[in-house]
């Protein structure tokens, strides 16, 4: 049946993580491996990615694991599992020499290794100075790593689904058989019947109005697994970059101040010395983020509106910048009309990653609660998954690592548990509920537009739950929030077709978008204290007594239920967060 | 639907707010197999900022006029290379034009030799197949080193430029020979064999030149330059398929 589709691994998502997941189990002889992904593989945003890995190679200086899991750890603002980033911090750079050894093209250190430079958060010795820990090709790492990887399929002759949404997860009796997916070149409903199911669909950027994300990253499986009863774990800590082009919030990478670039004021004063006296600069994102909304509050931003903040990379030498920083140069030229050489480029804060998402074991299980409840046959990685190896607040490059580390465990894991386990029984009504969605927004009255739905959607996320948080503006994006979704209920479809329907998937995202935006609102109005990149203004300190621990939010009817999980500590006692 | 061109206006800025705007005209060459038995031109006239990309305003278009326009697109900053179409006349990132560089009549058809599927999606397979054929993964069965396989800045650099391809097709749907004969393999997979040819760490020179040598292989290109002029990448396409042609001059091929 051409409809009906049977793989022992089925892979959701062609990123970073859906592709390390395929290769690693396409090794294993005995399983079948497919890769869903609503675009082309090579099209996943994991290719906007620009700075860099971090792995503790030592290439340019002394450095070492256990001082990145300390970095990872203390950039979390402890929210961070700390068995995760020791793991992690280990198996990261087992990872990047597999990588190279796939091909991928790394720049260079005169003798031949893999050339590394500073990132923001990332130290020496537990915060002496800055450390060369990004391994980097260009600013293009991401790129490249989507292309290596995307390589390595085809020489494994991965089988792919391109341009297939999906729409929903089969789970019964606490264990996942698979997914059902749209297929855009005709309209059609596929179930995809499996043993194993690997999550791997990177981020929600598009609630936000200014944002780095590509605008296919809608968080669909979010809110899909919210749907089917799979809690989302901290969603309320969402990194917003500090270097998005203004207005366009597109990416302008951290490793441009890892090549020395300097952040300004309008009075062209190298504001961060007051917030980060030791790291000024390659301070953590959540920090300079706040920093630069700050100055630009106190009337110290630049151009006509006093809005924006300047990246200035004029001192550093024209050859670096070109041969180190050729993209985001072009992007500055194409897009403003700047020239990065000889001019200061116009920045703010873009929206830029989700540190949690759908939770999981170490192992990438997906688990269904506080007690580490594992769903059967279920896996996330990357992004979308919440491990949770970024905590509060994510560092520079971890997200990459993220995506080779967990993307390489899920893939190992789901073939074993694939080649051990037998097809549970698929629910015949199991495109039901795809099918109900799907032909009530093609049937919609269009009194409401999906277009100015989600544009009110990511303005009002925007001003009232991004960098500075207040009860006050939390409970009014809870009234804007209640205002969309009962007007998501007349929006419909001007396009009758069965092909490429675009629009139709538009309608989709948006109830998905709508989701993610719930999840992060009510997280964010029921934490009362500031961590990382959660920064409430009216409950400013952290607070480790009532609040050192995960967020669980669980779908509820029509509304919300929280949860917690603990932090597992280890050798880290939490400390203030001074750099 | 007809093939009538629809005239509508739209305001692509909001009304407050005092940015220039200009007044452009759009003309998009359309498809819908659900309903068209051939294409026709629909003609678009909105205002729009110089700034803006082609891209917001075929969003515009599809957001606020007519929600079956239907196009691909994802990062919209050049690096996903979803959303080459033939505009004014040059293959491009509907991402990474802005208004300002085309005047004030803007005319978009999909890239060409590809079938249209509908308005400016076209069947990518093909050209997907041609990348595959170039075998384009690192070959070598050599037992890697604990750490990294050593290359120097100097080795890495000689194939810098063919490592920036993004797969978004419009060198090859530039390409006159490819237009009439669309078995040819194309620039594209060639710039992508280069990118492993000249790589130091890689051993199957051979087996790609071998590729490189067959009938729809690389002696189909008439050195027309197209696509360079295509490459959003600034990636010299036509120098990397020189480089390619000597190294098989080189081998006797």
């Amino acid at each position: 049946m051409k409809r009906a589709h049977r793989f022992d691994v089925v892979v959701i998502g062609a990123g970073g993580a859906g592709l390390m997941a395929a290769r690693y189990a396409a090794q294993n002889p005995n399983v079948s491996v497919a890769v869903i992904t609503k675009l082309y593989p090579t099209r996943s945003h994991t290719g906007a990615a620009q700075g860099g890995v971090g792995a503790a190679l030592g290439n340019v200086t002394e450095d070492r694991a256990e001082w990145h899991a300390f970095d990872t750890i203390k950039g979390g603002d402890y929210l961070t599992d700390q068995d995760v980033a020791e793991l992690f911090s280990h198996e990261v750079i087992e990872a990047v020499y597999e990588l190279e050894h796939m091909g991928l093209p790394f720049s260079r250190t005169p003798d031949g290794r893999i050339a590394q430079r500073k990132f923001g958060g990332h130290t020496r010795e537990f915060g002496k100075s800055a450390v060369e820990r990004a391994c980097y090709a260009a600013d293009r790492t991401g790129h490249m790593i989507l292309q290596t990887l995307y390589q390595q399929s085809i020489k494994d002759d991965v089988a792919f689904f391109n341009e297939f949404y999906v729409l929903d997860l089969i789970i019964e009796g606490g264990e996942c058989r698979g997914a059902v997916a749209f297929e855009l070149a005709t309209g059609e409903l596929h179930t995809f019947h499996a043993k194993s199911t690997i999550i791997a669909t990177g981020g929600n950027g598009r609630m936000f109005k200014v944002t780095s994300n590509a605008h296919a990253l809608t968080g669909d499986l979010m809110s899909i697994a919210y749907r089917r009863g799979i809690p989302i774990e901290d969603p309320e800590f969402y990194q917003f970059h500090p270097t998005g082009l203004y207005k366009l919030g597109v990416l302008l990478t951290e490793g441009a101040r890892g090549e020395g670039g300097i952040l300004r004021n309008a009075d062209g004063e190298r504001f961060m010395e007051r917030y980060a006296p030791s790291i000024k600069d390659l301070a953590p994102r959540d920090m300079v983020s706040r920093a630069m909304y700050l100055e630009i509050r106190e009337g110290r931003g630049a151009g006509p509106e006093k809005d924006y903040i300047y990246l200035d990379l004029t001192h550093i030498d024209a050859a670096i910048i070109e041969e180190r920083l050729p993209d985001i140069t072009e992007f500055a030229r194409i897009y403003l009309g700047v020239d990065p050489v000889t001019e200061m480029v116009p920045i703010q804060p873009t929206a830029h990653y989700a540190m949690g998402g759908i939770p999981t074991t170490i192992d990438t299980n997906v688990i269904s609660d506080g007690r580490n409840t594992i769903v059967g046959g279920l896996y996330a990685a990357g992004e979308v998954a919440c491990a949770s190896l970024h905590g509060a607040n994510r560092l520079g490059t971890n997200s990459l690592g993220d995506l080779i580390v967990f993307g390489r465990r899920a893939g190992i894991r789901a073939a074993a548990h694939a080649a051990g386990a037998e097809y549970g029984p698929l629910p015949s009504d199991n495109q039901d509920a795809s099918r109900e969605l799907l032909e009530r927004l093609r049937a919609g009255p269009r009194t409401e537009r999906v277009a100015h739905l989600r544009r009110e959607l990511q303005d009002s996320m925007q001003d009232n739950a991004s960098v500075f948080r207040t009860q006050e503006l939390l409970e009014k994006q809870v009234g804007i929030l209640a205002d969309i979704k009962a007007r998501m209920l007349h929006i419909g479809c001007e396009d009758p077709g069965q092909q490429y329907n675009t629009e139709l998937m538009e309608a989709v995202e948006l109830g998905f978008l709508y989701d993610n935006a719930e999840q992060l609102v009510f997280a964010a109005l029921n934490r009362t204290e500031s961590r990382g990149a959660h920064s409430r203004e009216d409950h400013r300190e952290r607070d480790d007594t009532d609040w050192l621990k995960h967020t669980l939010i669980y779908k509820d009817g029509d509304g919300v239920r929280i949860d917690y999980k603990p932090v597992t500590m280890g050798k880290y006692e939490p400390k203030p967060r001074i750099y | 639907m007809e093939p009538n061109e629809a005239q509508e206006s739209i305001e692509a800025t909001e009304p407050n707010e005092l940015i220039e705007t200009v007044d452009i005209v759009v003309k998009i060459k359309r498809f819908d197999p659900d309903a068209d038995s051939r294409s026709y031109w629909a003609e678009y006239t909105l205002t729009a900022r110089p700034s803006d990309r082609v891209l917001d305003v075929m969003h515009h278009i599809k957001w606020e006029v007519d929600g079956s326009l239907a196009f691909r697109r994802s990062c919209a900053h050049g690096i996903c290379g979803s959303d080459a179409m033939l505009i004014n006349g040059v293959n491009r990132l509907a991402c990474k034009v802005l208004v300002k560089d085309l005047g004030s009549k803007i005319v978009i058809e999909p890239i060409r030799g590809l079938e249209v599927k509908k308005d400016l999606i076209v069947d990518m397979d093909s050209f997907f197949e041609s990348y595959k054929a170039v075998l384009p993964y690192m070959i070598n069965d050599e037992a890697p080193p604990a750490a990294e396989r050593l290359q120097s800045p100097e080795e890495r650099a000689r194939f810098d430029e063919t490592t920036k391809c993004i797969l978004c097709a419009a060198c090859t749907t530039s390409c006159p020979v490819f237009w009439t004969n669309g078995s040819y393999i194309g620039p594209a997979a060639i710039v992508n064999a280069h990118r492993f040819i000249f790589d130091s760490r890689d051993k199957g020179t051979a087996q790609r030149l071998d590729v490189m040598n067959a009938g729809n292989g690389l002696w189909r290109c008439r050195t027309a330059y197209n696509c360079t002029e295509a490459c959003p990448r600034d990636i010299p396409v036509t120098r990397a398929i020189e480089e390619v042609r000597r190294a098989m001059l080189f081998r006797g091929a």
